[in-house]
């Protein structure tokens, strides 16, 4: 499959930050004799093997996987969240949908309750905040009934499954131009309230969650539907929806009851 | 330290039938007075599906609980990664599955190398694995009738694996996670991310704490405990380019390794037979494709050698459907190391795809022709998807090309029955240890076995080692934690200070290209001799000649990579060594001198133990084999046959 006869020459505009006390600018790099079966962070990995040879710091990113699942990776290309292509992480895009001779700017992503850490990397740890407020059902291990005990319609169990593919990369906060962290939060609340097991703590959750999210300074959401068109993941929108409703059920129908989390 | 003479290893099984051992341990285990549980600290060293599921458990207990990971997030643990599904011996499919069936399977799979008790343990917890994901809200799938969903893997005749399209691992990890991020929010779980541990700490013989490196600032700290407990994943990534993540390393259990937990079967490893080919030398790592996809996909070369043709005009006449000839009984789904080998032996013949490239092809023009394309977008839809973005081929139209590649790991840090090292106090759970799979895993079984060490296993044994143990108070400001700071600031500093010739990733590289050649697929004498002195020679030049820029304080992803490199070559030397005294063939340990007709050929007379390997004090000393009996009292001993 490797052939070096389509490989193409890029210049990089890379945002270089030493750490989240100083400030930062962009540096050019070259990219030269790229393969386009490459992945984009394998094109930055033979960048940063010429940044090391020179004894010169790589551009740090976070990255892990590389398929696209653990959430790690993702930064601005050309002001696009994972870049160009649809329903991608940047670890999944391949250099095979650029052309020779293109200029890419890259950039860490950008809001309040995500600090720059260094180059690209973000500090991301106000959306585990986020779930350690609310986004789980309160089972202690050994306190389960039979799997099978409890039937869920499949309808219900799909929609459940969708919003829960969530990896939490972020994008959705960084194309928000308000910085919200509305589709993530919702992504799972809906997951749980769409189950039989969520029930119980369902009121509790949408308001300590939603409560969490304003708390991290994530902005308000406008429904532009940006963050939904840069999922990697292709969440939708209607759990934005869903989530707006899960707090107004809330808000109207809870009794005072205490969630999982504060019983202590 | 001198070198230490061949022992005996007891791997603690309790008496009586093996149905029964784990009921009446549980019984005969001492207990921990709630009140007392909070007097107690556990360290976990790794927040996958073990460590997540290991820290929640026990935080919800009542220990005092600290877990660290190398991520910025414990989401990101590499169990996310995991596709194709968990095993349980739930029947809910009616098909003769059972306890003993899974228990069977799993010895048979692991071609007679594992420990009868542990599996027959691990057999027994699978089913309640399933009942408590789905209670955390796991969407497993499901059929219309709102029940359970099972598809088959390999190496077994039953359907009794339990998924989420191609994503369990992530649902999983993703369901422990949250039970752990309820524990920190009730405080009974303290979380620390972005810290790699670099060093355990012993006092008095026992493991008491850890030295960590914080990724961010560069600074190291260290931690007490009363018991640490390591689900630090497996070791692939000794070969360089595997499926597991680019910060999958062995380092935490090779520091554990270096102050005296002994390191089984290194060189069990797993080469899956359904990934995507290496595309060129820039790649950094390879994706795997589920196995659950031989479920539908048909794998095949052509009759011809050399041939170029485009698969499509290869009429059915002229194709081999290697597997189903070879092993009619299980025919597609033969297990991973036996479809592995058949793969590369046909392609060793010049079968490969599109001319004798190293790769076969899989499949789906069949299923898609008898369930439609709908069906099987609903079933594999996301890894067709992940397919199509790494090669820019539609695998609904075209077959897959697919190659074996390095997955997973069956050695690791020796356990007793307890998961107890042979470091007091210092347990071990998930891929990190040897236990369960002998010498090769059977699909969907690794999910099973992280989560039954972390949910119901370690909550038991953690606390029966505490009830047993006089452990006095040790404080981090002691001197074994402030010597082992200073060896681990010393080590770094070293590195930093090397200013050589050659890139770590470029060294890393050339071990992997050493191991995959010689201690891959198959082996033999020749190339283990050669490949461990190549090796010593690449551990010399990376102590002399490597270059790592930046600072040591402040996050420096070159410095990481360094110290788990250096760890991953003194770890292949130990794996040659392994291969080349195991003058046999079973599972994934594929000795050229030992087979019949291409198929492994055990010395249950010589080889039928666990090879337990002890450090010496120096990496340029030679380690010390020692050695635990596997007696097979419930499974017979026989030629493991999937014909």
């Amino acid at each position: 499959m490797a052939t070096a006869k389509n490989n193409i020459n890029l210049k990089l505009k890379v945002w270089r930050q030493k750490n989240n006390q100083t400030g930062g600018d962009f540096k050019t790099y070259d990219a030269n004799n790229v393969s386009p079966d490459a992945s984009f962070l394998e094109m930055l990995d033979a960048v940063n093997e010429t940044l090391v040879k020179k004894d010169e710091e790589p551009i740090s990113f976070d990255h892990d996987c590389r398929e696209g699942i653990c959430g790690s990776c993702g930064f601005m290309i050309n002001g696009n969240a994972h870049g160009p292509q649809k329903g991608t992480t940047v670890c999944q895009l391949h250099m095979r949908h650029f052309k020779d001779g293109e200029t890419l700017v890259l950039e860490p992503w950008r809001a309040t309750a995500f600090p720059i850490l260094k180059d690209l990397v973000v500090d991301r740890s106000s959306f585990d905040r986020v779930i350690k407020a609310g986004g789980y059902i309160s089972v202690n291990t050994g306190n389960a009934i039979d799997a099978n005990a409890t039937p869920i319609a499949k309808p219900y169990a799909d929609e459940a499954f969708m919003s829960a593919t969530c990896i939490g990369c972020g994008a959705c906060v960084a194309s928000c131009k308000n910085a919200s962290a509305a589709l993530f939060t919702s992504a799972k609340i809906t997951h749980l309230s769409m189950l039989p097991q969520g029930q119980v703590e369902r009121h509790q959750r949408a308001q300590d969650m939603v409560a969490q999210m304003d708390l991290e300074g994530f902005g308000a959401c406008t429904s532009t539907g940006t963050c939904s068109a840069s999922c990697p993941k292709e969440i939708s929108l209607i759990n934005i929806a869903n989530m707006n409703k899960e707090l107004l059920r809330a808000t109207l129908f809870k009794k005072e009851e205490v969630g999982g989390g504060d019983m202590t | 330290m001198s070198e230490n003479k061949s022992k005996k290893l007891d791997g603690k099984v309790p008496s009586g039938p093996v149905e029964s051992k784990w009921e009446d341990h549980k019984f005969n285990m001492k207990l921990v007075n709630p009140a007392n549980k909070r007097k107690h600290t556990v360290i976990v060293i790794g927040t996958g599906l073990a460590g997540a599921s290991a820290a929640a458990s026990m935080g919800e207990l009542g220990y005092k609980v600290k877990a660290f990971c190398v991520h910025e997030s414990p989401r990101r643990a590499h169990s996310v990664a995991a596709q194709g599904g968990i095993n349980a011996a739930k029947n809910y499919q009616n098909d003769g599955d059972s306890v003993h069936r899974l228990f069977y399977d799993t010895v048979k799979g692991g071609d007679f190398r594992a420990r009868e008790a542990n599996v027959h343990r691990l057999a027994e917890v699978s089913v309640n694995i399933i009942d408590q994901a789905v209670a955390q809200g796991v969407p497993l799938a499901r059929e219309y009738g709102g029940l359970l969903s099972n598809r088959s893997f390999g190496g077994a005749q039953v359907s009794r694996t339990f998924y989420a399209r191609g994503q369990t691992g992530q649902q999983l990890l993703l369901g422990a996670y949250s039970a752990m991020m309820r524990q920190v929010d009730l405080g009974t779980v303290e979380l620390y991310t972005r810290r790699e541990m670099l060093d355990l700490v012993m006092v008095d013989g026992k493991a008491r704490g850890v030295t960590i490196r914080n990724l961010l600032t560069g600074e190291i700290e260290s931690y007490e405990a009363d018991v640490v407990v390591l689900a630090t994943g497996g070791y692939s990534n000794v070969f360089y380019l595997s499926t597991n993540a680019m910060a999958c390393a062995v380092t935490a259990a090779w520091k554990a390794h270096k102050k005296g937990a002994y390191f089984a079967n290194p060189c069990y490893t797993q080469i899956h037979p359904t990934c995507i080919p290496v595309h060129g030398e820039n790649q950094s790592k390879l994706t795997l494709m589920s196995e659950s996809l031989r479920n539908d996909g048909r794998v095949w070369v052509s009759n011809m050698k050399g041939d170029k043709r485009h698969p499509a005009e290869i009429p059915d006449a002229e194709r081999d459907y290697f597997l189903e000839r070879i092993y009619p009984s299980f025919g597609n789904l033969a297990p991973r190391d036996v479809a592995s080998r058949q793969a590369k032996y046909r392609v060793d013949e010049g079968h490969g795809a599109n001319g004798g490239e190293e790769a076969v092809f899989l499949d789906f023009r069949d299923s898609i022709k008898r369930l439609g394309e709908d069906k099987i977008a609903e079933r594999y839809g996301n890894l067709f998807q992940m397919y199509d973005k790494i090669t820019g081929e539609n695998p609904y139209k075209m077959p897959m090309k697919i190659y074996p590649a390095p997955h997973y790991t069956m050695g690791g840090l020796w356990v007793d029955y307890n998961l107890e090292s042979t470091i007091p106090g210092l347990f071990v759970a998930g891929e990190a240890n040897f236990s369960d799979h002998g010498a090769n895993r059977l699909g969907a079984s690794a999910l099973m076995q992280g989560l039954a060490d972390g949910y119901f296993v370690l909550p038991y044994t953690v606390g029966n080692y505490i009830a047993n143990t006089n452990l006095k108070k040790v404080n981090s400001t002691d001197s074994e934690f402030k010597d082992s700071e200073n060896t681990v600031k010393t080590e770094i500093n070293k590195f930093m200070k090397i200013k050589g010739e050659k890139t770590v990733e470029s060294l890393h590289k050339e071990l992997g290209r050493i191991m995959w050649d010689n201690c891959g697929m198959a082996r033999n004498k020749k190339g283990l001799t050669d490949s461990i002195a190549k090796i010593q020679k690449l551990r010399e030049e990376f102590h002399n000649n490597i270059t790592i820029p930046g600072e040591a304080n402040g996050l420096n992803p070159e410095l990481e990579k360094a110290n788990r490199v250096a760890d991953f070559i003194e770890l292949g030397e130990l794996m040659c060594r392994d291969a080349l005294v195991r003058e046999e063939s079973c599972g994934g340990h594929y000795r050229e001198e030992h087979q019949i007709d291409g198929e492994a050929k055990r010395d249950d007379e010589n080889f039928c133990h666990v090879a337990a390997w002890e450090w010496n004090g120096s990496a340029d000393k030679a380690q010390t084999r020692n050695t635990e009996d596997l007696t097979f009292e419930n499974v017979k001993l026989a030629t493991r046959s999937y014909k």
